[in-house]
């Protein structure tokens, strides 16, 4: 017999559910007094480098109703292309920016809102360079794994041509479901979970 | 941010996930994932800079009782009702490597089964010393443990009759945001697991044991607390020895 690869399995995903508030924003599920604030509810501060931007839309499942019990989280770089995490190595990140951010859709009306920064562009793995882009990843009740997709930004039309994961869509139609709308400083993305108008998701 | 200054930080892409061992996105015994769930196929890609990276939460976030769900919101003095437990484990990748600095992030009903939640109708009392919410951050060694009480099994509208299993939701960052994962755990010898259709959209069977924790008998801390081990288990990261070091990567 061969050795063994010895790899253990991932441990399967579930749903977070209804009330995935409890544990990730428990202030906004009015559960006062645990934490001082919700994980992710700012990214930016005073001092933050960059163009100050609105990140918002909505979650929408195949029938076209707003998704109101979703959160969701994004990971982005700062201005200047490099990412707040210890395995970036490519220099250091702007300490007032978190890159990282988590907002649940409204109960009322499913809408989510980030206040965040124009990210810079980093590299793909040859070394092209992508095109300014927010990761997003997606949970709610009815979703058994969590959903990776992108944000790009209207007005990068170049950048966007060139950027190797658009690319890669084979229905040309469907890029365009990564790409916000822009009114002044606010983007608005909305994700659709599944119909014609379906977001392309990452495996990634 | 991780201060263990001994160990370099990986970068290498993430193992690729298996998603025959995941469930489907699409898994109509659990209704609310008929329209929720994406037609399309997934685009699948390499790992770039934008997923191999991700936030690393430092103990500095967490207050004393973050992790002790039988008195982070209790009054001063009182504690929640119900089965005392501890849940521990360690957080590994899929080479069997501790992975240090993971933030979890737990929630779950009380004892009865009623979660503290405005969209809970549920008759069962809620419990005005138990919140439902705890973290923690895992150690050198990947390990992590809380206290909490047992959470009560609940119905809920899916079938005419589905009661869903007693279960503790947990949230995992490792450190790179492709390695994002939420799932449940639940407790070893509960019938209940293999009636629930959430449980089910997981097809093989060996994976749902995955979630099932063993009572930990020897970490039973008599006249006290007993104990349940969970070890979880994040994707693996490919060694970069002979990965192309371009720039950014």
């Amino acid at each position: 017999m061969v050795q063994e690869l010895g790899y253990l399995k991932e441990t399967p995903s579930q749903t977070a559910g209804p009330y995935v508030h409890i544990g990730l924003t428990p202030n906004y599920s009015e559960i006062g007094g645990v934490y001082e604030s919700d994980l992710g509810s700012a990214m930016v501060n005073d001092k933050t480098l960059g163009e100050r931007i609105t990140v918002t839309g909505r979650v929408l499942d195949g029938g076209g109703a707003p998704v109101k019990d979703a959160v969701l989280e994004i990971w982005q770089a700062d201005s200047a292309g490099l990412y707040n995490s210890p395995s970036e190595l490519r220099g250091t990140a702007d300490p007032n920016f978190t890159g990282w951010g988590r907002c649940p859709t409204n109960s009322t009306d499913g809408v989510f809102r980030f206040e965040t920064i124009k990210p810079g562009r980093v590299p793909f793995k040859d070394g092209r360079k992508m095109a300014p882009h927010i990761t997003f990843w997606i949970v709610a009740r009815g979703i058994n794994i969590g959903l990776h997709t992108r944000m790009y930004f209207p007005e990068e039309t170049a950048a966007n041509a060139e950027d190797p994961l658009l690319a890669r869509i084979e229905h040309r139609d469907r890029v365009a479901t990564l790409i916000a709308a822009k009114e002044g400083s606010v983007y608005t993305f909305d994700v659709h979970l599944q119909g014609d108008k379906e977001t392309v998701f990452l495996d990634i | 941010m991780s201060d263990r200054s001994n160990s370099k930080p990986e970068t290498g892409a993430f193992f690729a996930r298996d998603r025959a061992w995941h469930p489907p996105a699409f898994a109509p015994g659990y209704k609310t994932s008929v329209l929720r769930s994406p037609q399309r196929a997934l685009l699948s890609l390499d790992g770039t800079i934008s997923e191999i990276t991700g936030p690393v939460f430092g103990h500095s976030i967490l207050n004393e009782l973050d992790n002790d769900l039988i008195h982070n919101f209790a009054k001063p003095g009182e504690s929640a009702i119900g089965e005392r437990i501890i849940v521990h484990g360690r957080v590994l990748d899929e080479r069997g490597r501790p992975v240090p600095g993971a933030l979890l992030e737990f929630w779950q009903a009380n004892a009865g089964g009623r979660y503290r939640h405005k969209k809970e109708t549920y008759l069962a009392a809620i419990d005005p010393n138990f919140g439902g919410c705890g973290r923690a951050i895992t150690d050198d060694g990947g390990h992590y443990a809380f206290r909490t009480v047992r959470p009560g099994a609940y119905p809920w509208p899916n079938g005419v009759n589905d009661w869903r299993p007693a279960h503790i939701h947990f949230s995992v960052f490792g450190h790179g945001f492709a390695q994002r994962l939420i799932t449940q755990m639940y407790f070893e010898g509960d019938p209940m697991i293999w009636k629930c259709p959430i449980v089910g959209t997981i097809p093989d069977r060996e994976a749902i044991e995955q979630l099932i924790a063993p009572l930990d008998w020897g970490n039973t801390i008599p006249m006290d607390a007993r104990a349940y081990k969970f070890d979880i288990v994040l994707r693996g990261r490919r060694s970069t020895l002979f990965e192309n070091r371009l720039e950014g990567n």
